[in-house]
């Protein structure tokens, strides 16, 4: 790909150089410029050509080698990207990096401070069949109301696929099974005992064991949930082996936990849950760097052992898995692949050094609305009411379990997600703004420069839910190609889902994409599309057709 | 203040099953005044300021130099035909009233009709009026010539905004660029108004073979007179004063048909037709003044930069190729044509509206090309096509409409063929790496062997 732009760009080259030349020779008079001009053209490109052939035999022979032409600078023609390619820190020395130009960061007020503070307020935990997508809407319960379970006990199964358990994070009682439209489970709340007790567990031991048993003992332990599978994010087919594992090991998104809060303390977890994983592939495990700050990030990921390593460079969403996926070794045709968070990595690892399921997890606790940001250390699926306390600056704000961009609202009264590590609480905006549209009265995240906000640098904003505008038919065009680091078409692959077109929407790249990968997108959108939910529209029929 | 005026927008709100075009008038007036207070629900939670009124609205900022120009040119024009007041800024007050006699109908005119269809429309569809008028409104008075009647502005945008855009489902939708749809639809149906060799000076009119003299100045001006009369200013007068010997009927593309770069110095400088002090369209004259909107355009990101430089691209392409193969030595039989293509091609700039085209019409976001590399074989042609048609076409003198709307028309096949290229990479990419899998996997069978 990058060859043929050498060469496009080579030829686009030497037609600009025979039009300076034809140029030139205007104020000179004689009627035969023309041909003085087609033969300067012709020498041109007869050298160009040449070039172009050298170069191409090149390609050939270094591909029959296994080389790559790029990285041992076997082209003749200068890669563009060489020559003015922005720096990158030292630290990343020897190890690949992929600078990503194109995102957006958006810098919000009310990050979290660097501390952790244990969660004792907080009694109510709950597992909810809805988090793991793919899973149908009414999952077969092994525990009812009343029983006590330990962490790591099993509460339900998919009835499609009966090995894989869903186990609680936490031991103690199960109080509510509540139930939602069409009497799907939505959450089952267990009360947290005191003390918490563990299901222990016996792992294989990784040197000895086959894969065949470490995928029996992933399923039946409770560590499936950890996992999801791309392409559609799902919870991963129990009969298949993924092509490859990626870990982002940092959050780009706003107001992000930070990789090196979560991982203080627990790097060798880490460490063995990467060890887990690579016994589980065909190929490889991935690692997404940050290559984005000088210094270098934490020596859990970059010392990390059996993890092919990548940094990355750029914006939000640099830090979104699916672009990682995308410039490591993209998803298509009929590949699956796995992903994971950092905290799901530990309690992965935790399983296999302690023998028991950890759901304990840092969570962030951020937004503008919030007395006191900071991260707090609690389990999976913690009620959000209990988990902020009085910590609210007022009661018109929306909850957030993750992040501002693709988390879901949530209420007092519900439960974090599963694989959610952040809580976002930022104003309603519910109110008219008079001229809002043309003289907004305060600064709002924007990649627009008809705001002044180019002048300010890293101003961080205060932003609400409004939508500062009504929903239209897709406009303009030249939005969501600045925020979308992938070579993908936003606008035409969600016309394709809109109009119910299949292969057109699987050529267009629909199987790379999960909705936080167009989250970045819909926030731009200009006719305030909700591209998230065509998406997942989108994936839902495929998923049928399959 | 604020509540005070919400609390009146309550009270005034008419009834939406009673009366569904009221209604939607009213919506479309308080969603003007008021960004509505709708929250975010599903997806994300915080949406970017941009909207759609916001996007639109810096389109006509970008335009607002060119009215303020257009109206003054719109006089400065008439009067110099009469060979009254030849200074720039002599008988400013007189050129600015003139300029707004002649526009502000046609102004009000474009906006009545067109508000009037889309609201219309938004009302029979139940939707909210869209703002894809605001800049279709704002773009055709400029590209119309002063002395337009207002029937035939009226039948025109009433064709364009029905047939044009509604017929497809509105805002969006539209295949073909709205404002110079209006244009080409006054330019074949009116031939005689618009056909674009013959100048367009206000208020001149034909008195005999080859004699033009200025119309007699009515009743508004009269108003004025007497309002001038009081201060002291110079008045409009009676009017009905002969032309100058020296004025041409003829536009200087007009005259680069039939005589080449030569026969347009005659009459116009070079910098007479940068700077706009020349008779055309009402907003497209002066260069430096669309330059500027461009470059506000293209720092605000409304418009594509692409396709810009694209078009200038083809536009200097197209001229060196025409100048190429024009002859270097005219003899007293040599045609018209080729004196035409024999001016150099950075003269092209001078004539014409081409940066006008360029800047806002090629720039549509709704009918040009959607993708990146499209947009860079969109603006190419249109800025190779316009010029072939300007200067090889004998029938046309000036080629930018035709060759937008040409390549509106083409615009969805470029952007076809570029999603193809994107799917048959993402087939070709994956084909690679399975097999790179492949023999690396062959590669560890072969070593555990060992």
């Amino acid at each position: 790909m990058k060859g043929i732009f050498n060469k496009t760009g080579l030829t686009a080259g030497m037609v600009f150089l025979a039009f300076q030349l034809s140029a030139q020779s205007e104020s000179t008079s004689g009627s035969n410029i023309l041909l003085y001009v087609l033969i300067g053209i012709a020498i041109i490109l007869f050298f160009g050509m040449l070039i172009n052939v050298a170069d191409n035999l090149i390609g050939i022979e270094a591909k029959q080698n296994n080389i790559d032409v790029e990285a041992s600078g076997l082209t003749l023609v200068p890669n563009f990207r060489h020559l003015f390619g922005s720096r990158t820190a030292a630290y990343t020395a020897g190890t690949p990096v992929t600078v990503l130009t194109k995102g957006h960061d958006i810098l919000l007020e009310g990050e979290a401070q660097d501390k952790v503070v244990p969660a004792t307020g907080v009694t109510r935990y709950a597992v909810q069949p809805p988090n793991f997508l793919g899973l149908q809407p009414i999952p077969k319960l092994t525990v009812a109301v009343g029983d006590s379970v330990k962490a790591g006990d099993q509460l339900f199964f998919d009835k499609q696929m009966p090995d894989v358990a869903f186990v609680s994070p936490v031991s103690g009682e199960v109080i509510e099974i509540n139930r939602g439209a069409k009497r799907a489970i939505t959450e089952i709340v267990i009360l947290a005992d005191k003390t918490q007790e563990y299901r222990q567990v016996k792992a294989p031991d990784l040197a000895k064991a086959d894969q065949a048993t470490l995928l029996r003992f992933m399923q039946e332990s409770g560590a499936w949930s950890l996992l999801h599978q791309r392409p559609f994010n799902i919870v991963p087919d129990p009969t298949r082996v993924p092509r490859d594992i990626f870990v982002s090991t940092f959050d780009t998104a706003p107001l992000a936990p930070k990789a090196s809060v979560v991982i203080a303390g627990r790097e060798a977890a880490f460490q063995k849950g990467i060890d887990v994983l690579a016994k589980l592939t065909s190929g490889q495990v991935h690692l997404g760097l940050d290559g984005r700050g000088d210094e270098a990030p934490p020596a859990a990921f970059t010392q990390a052992t059996n993890a092919s390593k990548r940094y990355f460079k750029g914006k939000h969403p640099a830090g979104n898995v699916g672009v990682q996926i995308h410039h490591t070794a993209p998803v298509g045709g009929s590949d699956i692949v796995w992903t994971l968070g950092v905290q799901e990595v530990i309690t992965l690892g935790n399983l296999f050094l302690e023998g028991r399921f950890d759901a304990s997890r840092i969570v962030a606790l951020t937004g503008a609305e919030l007395k006191d940001a900071h991260y707090v250390h609690t389990f999976a699926g913690a009620n959000i009411g209990e988990l902020i306390g009085n910590n609210l600056s007022n009661d018109h704000v929306r909850l957030i379990s993750g992040d501002v961009l693709s988390g879901i609202q949530k209420t007092t009264n519900s439960y974090l997600n599963w694989s959610d590590d952040q809580i976002t609480v930022i104003e309603e905006g519910d109110f008219y703004e008079l001229f809002g549209w043309l003289l907004p009265i305060d600064l709002r995240p924007t990649i627009s420069n008809t705001f002044p906000n180019f002048l300010f640098g890293d101003i961080k904003f205060r932003a609400n839910t409004n939508t500062h505008g009504e929903k239209r038919a897709f406009v303009v065009t030249n939005d969501y190609e600045q925020v979308m680091p992938m070579d993908i078409y936003p606008q035409h692959l969600m016309k394709a889902i809109i109009i119910n077109d299949i292969e057109r929407m699987e050529g267009l790249g629909i199987m790379e994409l999960v909705e936080e990968d167009v989250a970045l997108c819909e926030f731009v959108c200009v006719s305030k599309q909700p591209l998230q939910q065509i998406l997942r529209e989108g994936l839902n029929n495929l998923r049928e057709q399959v | 203040m604020k509540k005070a005026l919400l609390k009146f927008f309550e009270r005034i709100e008419p009834d939406k099953d009673k009366s569904p075009f009221l209604h939607t008038g009213y919506d479309a007036f308080f969603t003007f005044a008021f960004t509505p207070n709708h929250v975010t629900a599903g997806g994300v939670h915080i949406r970017d300021g941009m909207d759609l009124k916001r996007t639109m609205v810096h389109v006509v900022l970008a335009l607002q130099l060119l009215y303020i120009f257009g109206t003054y040119n719109i006089g400065n024009q008439h009067f110099a035909a009469l060979g009254l007041y030849p200074g720039a800024f002599e008988g400013l007050h007189l050129k600015l009233v003139y300029g707004l006699i002649k526009i502000l109908p046609i102004f009000v005119v474009t906006h009545l009709v067109g508000l009037g269809v889309e609201f219309f429309y938004a009302a029979r569809k139940g939707h909210a009026v869209e703002e894809g008028f605001l800049v279709s409104g704002a773009l055709i008075p400029l590209i119309m010539p002063p002395d337009i009647p207002l029937w035939i502005l009226s039948i025109s945008i009433i064709f364009a905004v029905i047939i044009g855009k509604e017929a497809f489902g509105g805002t969006g939708m539209n295949i073909l660029n709205i404002a110079l749809l209006a244009r080409v639809f006054v330019f074949f149906a009116y031939p005689t108004y618009i056909s674009g060799d013959e100048v367009w000076v206000a208020g001149i009119e034909k008195v005999g073979a080859g004699m033009y003299a200025g119309q007699a100045y009515g009743m508004v001006y009269g108003a004025f007179d007497s309002l001038f009369n009081a201060f002291g200013w110079a008045t409009f007068g009676a009017g009905q004063t002969a032309v100058v010997d020296t004025f041409t009927g003829a536009t200087p593309l007009g005259l680069a048909a039939k005589g080449g770069w030569a026969a347009v110095t005659e009459h116009y400088s070079a910098s007479q037709m940068w700077w706009g002090n020349i008779p055309g369209s009402i907003g497209e004259t002066s260069k430096p003044l669309v330059l500027v909107g461009a470059l506000f355009l293209i720092f605000t990101k409304v418009a594509d930069w692409r396709i810009m430089v694209a078009s200038v691209v083809g536009f200097v392409a197209c001229g060196l190729m025409i100048n190429g193969i024009a002859p270097d030595v005219f003899g007293p039989e040599t045609k018209g044509i080729f004196k035409f293509m024999a001016v150099p091609w950075y003269y092209h700039f001078y004539m014409g509206s081409f940066f006008f085209a360029m800047a806002f019409m090629a720039t549509d976001p709704v009918t040009a090309a959607s993708t990146p590399m499209g947009k860079w074989i969109y603006g190419f042609l249109i800025g190779f096509i316009g010029l072939v048609i300007r200067i090889l076409n004998p029938a046309y003198p000036e080629g930018w409409m035709l060759a937008i709307l040409f390549m509106n028309v083409f615009a969805p096949l470029i952007d076809y063929y570029v999603l193809e290229a994107n799917v048959k990479r993402r087939s070709k990419r994956q084909l690679a790496l399975a097999k790179r899998r492949a023999a690396q996997a062959v590669e560890v069978e072969t070593v555990t062997i060992d």
